[in-house]
């Protein structure tokens, strides 16, 4: 048993903590949430050359990690500097480029050069009906998509993005490159930072990735999942620190907030639910290699126990700190607002425990 | 990250289930298994095969008959114990009294009293608590008054689990007023026998004799029976709550508890169908599973810790979390029963009952168990104290 994340990665880990505290201060990511992209390039270009998203893919396809702790030790740190950027795409679809074996497009995404972004959940329509999946048909050597997705991250700034599409077997993974037309982009920004977009598909050529069926699907979005609930107990973390220290200095009837036992206990309990959503993530990483249904099982209960604990914590922190942790001037709110989103992304906690018991059933 | 256990830790644990699946009488496991009352003899005769193999105190140090297990090797044991089903080891003797001896005791005193531990001839109990002294156990108030070459003991200690069966008691007592309440505590080895000892039974809500209440008249107690120093018992009896405690989150008797709580839910019915498949049971159950597996993955990081000398207060935490789960398994199992929680035929619950059971074979014990259980978030240290040692040890508010 060893419960240490191993020299290479605490590396990576120290060089990417320090690197987004010098680059990344929080006037620069003010400059970012406001700037039309959402993300600064110039700071993914650094993140390339630190060799940041590298670290995401196997050395086989020019990365050098690639397995599930990599990926939450990259994505803890972007969680604990609340960096922008694609990072979630980049990983997703980047994974499917690493399956299918596009090794040149796959460099281009690692070096920084060309932003690449997932597309999966379907668009939802103005009347609340959801468009229907996006179909693949074949014309000639190519593929054609039709259909929309929605709230895909940082679409406006994609050059190419991974579209999960149905052809007349079931899933596929399509590579699409978004200055080809028939491609229509509706980006905007997040209520969390960044930015997403809408993809309508008319006809869209796209290139079908070989090699990537419904279980490398199932095995990318599960990757997605794990990098997903270690970004979230690294915000957590954060929540909890910054409220600790705010309890332990304000000051109200003449002594510390955090001498009162109503919040003392409170946090005792956030505390506590954190460090079983450390556990949920860790299992979800260290069990991602067994069988497919094993690992979806695991992922499932992480995500369902990084959404509850993740609101729990966004909630306690604003509460605790009071009117000031309402406030957009105090980062803390930029935290809690991350962390309730990423609860949101990719099936938020009701949805995987629904996933949890159909699974547990059907054992 | 590597989750599995080393080759050698799985032999072990091998090695365990070997001597379980040899050693645990089936008689005993079963009356754990069904809920049926253990006698003091079961009690006994478990502890002395345990004995036998040397595993009856583990956590003692070599000379004194324990094991140099490490603290995983430690949290097989009691996992695999409690998964086969086997009674727990009473814990006053092995588990409470023997660590401070080994360490704040005299070289005499553990020559006298841990082997005696090991071989039954001593079953202890523990005088904590008092009517007036709870979670502040630092208020206790039953005085010793020092007379020649004996202190003179009068008070009144509760809640003492399993007195009724004790030869001695372990007791924290007030020899001093002066000062810190808590440097005039002393802890002090009293013999059941002694004139002046009064043991009365508590009946639980359960309707079970499980704890007493001990009066102390004029009680003369031998100076040599004081361990460590006199008004120094606080030290003591603190060593003891933070005495490091592999199985304290309980995930072997929970996983056990678990597993019949899923077998159980497949066969008792809600709206016709198996309870396991409506949604608001499965919702729970599923829950409950998950929290058990971040749980035991939050224990191991805990243990692993404590194995490379890292201290840690965390586990306040598993003794929360492990009793809510369990108490959370009661319910689900009240849940399952249905209507037939209610029958209470309290002699079912003794070994050789030859009566017609009522309802599922496995509703008897369960509304016992459940309000029997409800002492798991008050015990040990309340999970209210347990927030106040967070609170203060991790997150030094």
């Amino acid at each position: 048993m060893d419960f240490s994340i191993g020299e290479d990665r605490q590396m990576l880990v120290d060089t990417l903590s320090r690197f987004l505290a010098d680059k990344f201060p929080w006037d620069v990511r003010a400059a970012s949430l406001e700037s039309d992209e959402g993300f600064s390039r110039e700071m993914w270009s650094e993140l390339a050359e630190l060799g940041v998203l590298g670290a995401l893919f196997s050395e086989s396809v020019g990365g050098f990690g690639g397995s599930p702790f990599d990926a939450g030790a990259v994505f803890g740190e972007v969680g604990k500097g609340l960096a922008l950027g694609p990072f979630l795409g980049t990983l997703i679809g980047g994974k499917a480029l690493e399956l299918a074996g596009e090794e040149d497009a796959l460099s281009n995404v690692i070096s920084g050069e060309s932003i690449l972004t997932f597309a999966d959940a379907a668009a939802v329509n103005a009347d609340g009906s959801v468009s229907a999946p996006v179909q693949a048909a074949k014309a000639g050597d190519d593929w054609l998509l039709t259909g929309s997705k929605g709230v895909v991250e940082y679409l406006g700034s994609a050059d190419q993005v991974v579209v999960i599409a149905n052809d007349a077997e079931g899933e596929a993974a399509f590579l699409l490159d978004l200055k080809t037309g028939g491609a229509q982009v509706q980006d905007y920004k997040l209520v969390d930072g960044g930015a997403a977009g809408e993809l309508q598909l008319d006809s869209a050529e796209a290139k079908r990735l070989e090699r990537v069926g419904a279980e490398e699907i199932a095995a990318i979005r599960a990757l997605g999942l794990v990098a997903t609930c270690w970004e979230s107990v690294a915000v957590m973390d954060v929540l909890k620190d910054t409220t600790l220290d705010y309890l332990r200095t304000r000051k109200q009837f003449g002594i510390p907030i955090g001498k009162f036992q109503a919040l003392q206990h409170r946090m005792a309990t956030v505390a506590l639910e954190i460090e079983q959503a450390r556990s949920a993530a860790i299992n979800a990483a260290a069990r991602f290699d067994e069988d497919a249904a094993l690992r979806d099982k695991f992922c499932s209960a992480a995500k369902y126990t990084c959404g509850s604990v993740g609101r729990l914590t966004a909630e306690e922190a604003i509460q605790m700190h009071g009117g000031i942790g309402m406030t957009w001037e105090l980062p803390l709110s930029h935290y809690a607002k991350r962390l309730t989103m990423l609860g949101q992304i990719m099936g938020d906690e009701d949805e995987h425990l629904s996933r949890y018991i159909a699974s547990s059933q059907a054992a | 990250m590597d989750l599995d256990f080393t080759p050698e830790e799985e032999a072990f644990r091998e090695e365990v289930r070997a001597f379980l699946a040899q050693k645990l009488p089936t008689r005993l496991s079963d009356k754990v298994r069904k809920g049926i009352r253990l006698t003091k003899a079961d009690m006994e005769e478990w502890h002395a095969i345990l004995n036998e193999r040397g595993w009856l105190a583990p956590h003692w140090p070599q000379e004194y008959g324990g094991t140099n297990w490490s603290v995983m090797q430690k949290f097989i044991f009691e996992t695999e114990n409690a998964l086969a089903h086997a009674p727990r080891v009473v814990p006053f003797g092995t588990s409470m009294l023997a660590p401070v001896l080994i360490k704040y005791g005299s070289k005499e005193q553990c020559e006298h009293y841990l082997p005696r531990i090991l071989d039954g001839a001593d079953w202890w109990c523990q005088g904590y608590s008092e009517p007036g002294a709870g979670s502040d156990l630092a208020s206790l108030k039953t005085q010793a008054v020092r007379e020649g070459d004996h202190y003179i003991v009068n008070g009144q200690k509760t809640w003492t689990t399993l007195g009724q069966y004790a030869d001695w008691i372990f007791c924290l007592v007030r020899t001093s007023n002066e000062g810190k309440r808590q440097e005039g505590i002393s802890f002090l080895l009293i013999d059941m026998t002694t004139p002046g000892i009064e043991v009365r039974p508590i009946k639980l809500l359960d309707g079970d004799h499980e704890v007493n209440e001990v009066f102390f008249t004029d009680v003369k107690v031998p100076v040599a029976n004081l361990v460590g120093e006199e008004n120094k018992g606080w030290t003591y009896a603190k060593y003891l709550l933070t005495y490091e405690r592999t199985g304290i989150a309980g995930v072997g008797g929970a996983m056990a508890a678990l597993a019949r709580l899923k077998e159980v839910s497949k066969t008792a019915q809600r709206n016709g169908k198996p309870i396991s498949e409506d949604p608001l049971f499965a919702a729970r159950l599923a829950k409950l599973e998950i929290d058990m597996e971040n749980m035991k993955t939050t224990n191991l990081r805990v243990l692993d810790a404590a194995g490379r000398g890292v201290p840690t207060a965390e586990s306040s935490m598993l003794k929360i979390r492990g009793t809510e789960i369990r108490q959370e398994i009661n319910d689900l199992m009240v849940r399952a029963a249905g209507r037939y929680a209610q029958p209470f035929v309290s002699e079912a619950m003794d070994e050789g009952f030859n009566g017609e059971p009522i309802g599922p074979e496995w509703a008897g014990p369960v509304a016992s168990q459940y309000f029997n259980n409800r002492k798991l978030s008050i015990f040990g240290g309340s999970n209210e104290v347990q927030r106040e040692i967070i609170t203060k040890a991790i997150l030094e508010l």
